[in-house]
């Protein structure tokens, strides 16, 4: 909270000599106006985030599995996506599914909003791929023993024995990576997305008043980002009252 | 399954190496059904390997294991066969710490014998009794005491329906104060019938409960007999001095 109020007083402190507040001052209509159109942007910003890292969570997860197999052909697999797909920066990865994929074939025609979400999942998955198989090799080998010695097969291990600790393990790592979804999702306004990114930049075109817009916008990530902060501290609260 | 004069479980020239330094040296065992066989010392000769060879925890490279007849094999079958009858009890108990007591009993039974819930819970209230901790069962295990621990993880492989049972050094990681508590669970399940192989120091266990012990040093099976015979007479120097030092202390 205290962030929040620092930085409301040094941004209001920077913007006050220009005095062009008034284009977000939620008294007057314009400002009203602007800013409900600000806000809306955060609908997309979200659902974008989302279903970004749903998809990038079980990628990651998919990818995280071969990584701990004892076959070297698996293992390789695991290094080579994770190599390959951490190296593309995201912005390049939007841009390439989004102009390029078509490019290469008339049957692909993917709308700017699965643009994003694919560009931000796969983007992410690599690094859902490594933080899975970290936490999946912090459980102890006693466990896979315990559920080898009830008979309990590969799927059932991983389901009710291993991923649920692992999980546990790795929550912060999880709620670290939604943070990065959430800012990295700025980027898919490059196309078009009308997320609160692009939302600002339109209204700061039309408006000339870029220090106000912009500094409206840093405060919607923050405020956005400290929510999601605040219920991902929770959830680990609240899982560790029952772990070990 | 198999007749009653034929061995549960034989192995015959198991051998078993971590890269170059060899764990077991051509083992033979013969167990038979009912059996109660106590394996003993030093630590690093073996004995844990050797109880894990049998539902292959660890891989044998040569010689033969033999489970109720069937050999254990790469063949995913066999393993699931032999890990069907064979139960075992971990030194560090190795519950499920994020599931409840009732829930590390159920699990195999239903997800791998595929029991109701209710059939499950009621199975795992049946040991739980058994193990004389059935007011435990909403716990989560880091609630209970190591000796109340190690008994859920007996009724855990009880609630599989095992016919054998492997222990190894199931007391070695606990308070002296409830050593008693899990020997008295296991004196008790010797008496029921179950084919038992425990690894373990406790003589006083080994003398009432054993049919057979077993003596290993450096990867290889030093001597076998009744507990009367071994201890009052025991055959090998190495054995002798290793009953010296165990008993004296
Ligand atoms: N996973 C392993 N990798 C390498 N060496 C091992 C492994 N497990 C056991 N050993 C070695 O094999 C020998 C026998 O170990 P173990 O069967 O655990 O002995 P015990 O249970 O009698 O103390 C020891 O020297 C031990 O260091
Ligand atoms: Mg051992």
């Amino acid at each position: 909270m205290r962030t929040v109020i620092l930085t409301l007083a040094l941004l209001t402190l920077a913007g006050c000599s220009s005095a062009g507040w008034y284009v977000v001052d939620p008294t007057t209509t314009r400002g009203w106006n602007n800013l409900t159109f600000m806000l809306s942007g955060a609908y997309y910003t979200i659902l974008l985030s989302v279903t970004a890292i749903s998809i990038s969570i079980v990628i990651g997860l998919l990818v995280a599995l071969p990584g701990l197999s004892k076959n070297i052909w698996w293992r390789r697999f695991n290094r080579t996506y994770v190599e390959i797909v951490r190296a593309v920066p995201v912005l390049v990865l939007i841009l390439y599914i989004y102009y390029g994929l078509p490019a290469m074939s008339d049957a692909i025609t993917l709308s700017v909003f699965w643009s994003g979400v694919i560009a931000l999942a796969l983007s992410d998955s690599a690094f859902q791929a490594e933080i899975f198989r970290g936490g999946i090799q912090s459980i102890a080998r006693g466990q896979y023993e315990a559920a080898q010695s009830i008979s309990l097969n590969y799927r059932d291990t991983m389901r009710f024995v291993i991923l649920p600790q692992a999980i546990r393990r790795i929550l912060p790592a999880l709620g670290n990576q939604l943070v990065y979804m959430l800012k990295m999702s700025s980027l898919v306004s490059v196309i078009g997305m009308q997320e609160l990114t692009r939302k600002a930049n339109e209204l700061s075109v039309t408006e000339y008043r870029p220090l106000e817009i912009y500094t409206v916008l840093v405060l919607e990530y923050l405020v956005l980002i400290l929510i999601v902060s605040y219920f991902v501290r929770r959830l680990e609260r609240r899982l560790q009252a029952s772990e070990v | 399954m198999t007749d009653q004069a034929a061995p549960v479980i034989e192995m015959r020239g198991v051998s078993k190496f971590f890269g170059d330094f060899q764990a077991l040296k051509s083992v033979d065992l013969q167990v038979a059904r009912g059996e109660r066989v106590v394996v003993c010392g030093p630590s690093g000769s073996g004995k844990s390997t050797l109880i894990r060879c049998i539902n292959r925890l660890e891989e044998h490279e040569s010689g033969e294991i033999i489970v109720e007849g069937t050999t254990l094999s790469d063949d995913p079958a066999s393993l699931d066969k032999i890990r069907g009858a064979v139960g075992m009890v971990f030194q560090q108990f190795n519950l499920f710490p994020h599931l409840t007591v009732r829930e590390n009993l159920t699990l195999g039974p239903r997800r791998v014998l595929g029991l109701s819930e209710a059939e499950a819970d009621a199975r795992a209230m049946t040991y739980l009794e058994r193990v004389r901790i059935p007011d435990q069962a909403d716990k989560l295990p880091r609630q209970l005491s190591g000796g109340q621990q190690q008994r859920v993880a007996i009724a855990r492989s009880l609630c599989m329906e095992s016919r054998i049972l492997l222990f190894d050094e199931p007391t070695s990681a606990l308070d002296p104060e409830m050593i008693a508590e899990v020997l008295e669970v296991m004196t008790e399940l010797a008496t029921s019938g179950m084919t038992m192989i425990v690894v373990t120091h406790e003589m006083g266990f080994a003398r009432k409960v054993a049919d057979k012990m077993v003596f290993m040093d450096q990867g290889e099976v030093v001597e076998v007999g009744p507990p009367e015979q071994v201890f009052t007479a025991p055959k090998s120097k190495r054995f002798a001095t290793f009953l010296n030092q165990i008993l004296n202390h």
